[in-house]
């Protein structure tokens, strides 16, 4: 709402900060306000109005002012104003204008209130590097033009995808480090299903965002039993099943089941269905792996990602066999041959066919590919146990 | 807010003048034009001479450098442009969308900076 009144995205943060150590100082004094985000908002308006008027090309900021002036004369925003101002953020900061990291960046800043620093690390990336991006992403906004808006209905569904995308793509990475490396003070996955709440409580009855956000408890439940207490990956087949989150199962499936009652069907239900076939099998082997394959087949259908074609050969792998798995990946072995999980799945599949031989080649490909500490433990003890009298 | 957009589009997978397809493909540019004048948004904008017309000039050491050709060398050429004047990018977008050259070639959205001399 504030980037939306200054009309500029790092003055509104600026201001946004200035505001808050105000409220440090003015709330410990006398009390909370009554509506401490208005509040913020209104004091944090202040002080853009107090900047705008020391800037040195004020004749030229004259329309921005004189917008703050009369804001600021008006009533206090109300809860809901303030939820509106965050659909429209995190809308402005998952545009598809930006570039796709730039608006996961941009979300973990603004939406989150991660630190630079916790999002370059979360990337790999140096805090300068960061720094640089976001400044390059709020200047892209505000001369670009990125208006602070909910799209209209027509651009809705794209618009809603590149936001589902984003909180997906945050999760993921959460996902990938939670193994191994030492946790940081923020757990990505937390921070995104956070996103999926918070966007299913401004827009609620969206099957999407209700499939989204039940895929994500539907995964995150498995964490406690995904990771040894040396930080080694485990497989899904050795997973201890008793160590999931039974909670967050209980919460995923009954979400997906309001969703898929709203007869809207999209890949994120569909994921999320997958999922809860997982969740509500009483073994890996006891998993309906058939249904499991379709699932996958009807993903790649509608998105033409191969990706879902690598899932659904692993799944065909447990269904019908390793050998039929190995068939499958050879059809798409090469649009993957840089992906590595391709590798990983094909290494397990042919140490289950006995091929031990070419198995600890694929082995050998996807330890090297793997940037991960835990699945690199995981992946080299899988190519020890292959038993070298059977080569 | 003033966008330029800047068509890029290789000539030789568009349709040429002297076949069926040319007649509505210049038809559709019209049908966009009107839309932009109609939608109140159209601030200018030519169709350009092909890239081979084209003369790059260098000022160095107070002469001046011509050259042959245009400034940078690709298979898909600035061919044309339009200057709309938008609430926002989206609309922008928007508008750019509708240009035929977008569905085979590719349309930059550029804002206008706003300079004041």
């Amino acid at each position: 709402m504030l980037v939306r009144d200054v009309r500029d995205f790092q003055l509104a943060e600026d201001c946004l900060h200035e505001a808050m150590e105000s409220a440090l100082v003015h709330w410990g004094r006398s009390g909370l306000p009554q509506s401490p985000p208005a509040w913020l908002l209104q004091t944090a308006r202040r002080k853009a109005i107090d900047r705008l008027r020391r800037s040195q090309n004020f004749s030229r900021k004259l329309v921005e002012y004189g917008a703050l002036i009369e804001l600021d004369q008006r009533a206090p925003e109300t809860v809901h104003d303030i939820d509106d101002d965050r659909l429209r953020l995190i809308f402005t900061c998952c545009h598809p204008a930006l570039e796709e990291k730039t608006r996961v960046a941009l979300t973990l800043r603004t939406l989150c209130g991660l630190t630079t620093m916790e999002i370059a690390r979360a990337f790999l990336d140096s805090e300068e590097a960061m720094a640089q991006r976001l400044v390059r992403a709020k200047q892209k906004i505000s001369k670009a033009g990125i208006a602070y808006e909910v799209p209209d209905p027509e651009s809705w569904p794209e618009r809603l995808g590149s936001v589902l995308a984003v909180i997906y793509l945050v999760f993921n990475e959460g996902y990938a480090t939670t193994a191994g490396e030492r946790r940081s003070r923020v757990d990505l996955c937390d921070e995104a299903i956070r996103l999926a709440r918070l966007m299913k409580d401004l827009r609620p009855s969206d099957a999407e965002i209700e499939g989204l956000l039940a895929l994500l408890l539907l995964i995150h439940a498995r964490t406690p039993a995904r990771v040894t207490s040396e930080g080694q990956f485990i497989a899904l087949e050795d997973q201890d099943r008793l160590l999931w989150d039974h909670n967050m199962i209980a919460e995923g499936i009954s979400l997906l089941d309001t969703a898929l009652q709203r007869g809207k069907p999209g890949i994120y239900q569909t994921q999320a269905a997958i999922n809860a076939l997982h969740a509500s099998a009483a073994s890996h082997a006891d998993t309906d792996w058939h249904q499991i394959v379709l699932l996958y087949n009807h993903l790649h259908e509608r998105t033409d990602n191969v990706v879902f074609l690598l899932n659904g050969a692993v799944a065909l792998s447990w269904h019908s066999g390793p050998q039929d798995g190995l068939g499958a990946l050879a059809l798409i072995a090469p649009q993957l041959t840089h992906y590595q999980p391709f590798h990983a799945a094909k290494a397990d599949m042919l140490r289950r066919c006995g091929e031990m031989e070419k198995a600890r080649d694929s082995y050998m490909t996807a330890i090297e590919m793997s940037g991960n500490h835990g699945e690199k433990a995981f992946l080299t003890a899988r190519m020890k146990q292959l038993d070298p009298s059977q080569l | 807010m003033k966008y330029i957009v800047l068509i890029y589009s290789d000539p030789s997978t568009e349709p040429q003048y002297g076949t069926p397809d040319f007649g509505p493909f210049m038809g559709a540019y019209k049908a966009a034009t009107d839309t932009y004048v109609k939608d109140g948004v159209m601030r200018g904008g030519d169709a350009l001479q092909p890239s081979s017309t084209a003369t790059t000039v260098k000022v160095r050491g107070g002469k001046i450098q011509t050259m042959d050709g245009p400034f940078a060398e690709t298979k898909e050429q600035l061919g044309g442009f339009y200057i709309f004047e938008c609430a926002s990018l989206d609309d922008a977008i928007k508008y750019a969308a509708m240009i035929p050259s977008a569905a085979n070639g590719a349309v930059e959205v550029r804002p206008i900076q706003d300079l004041d001399f």
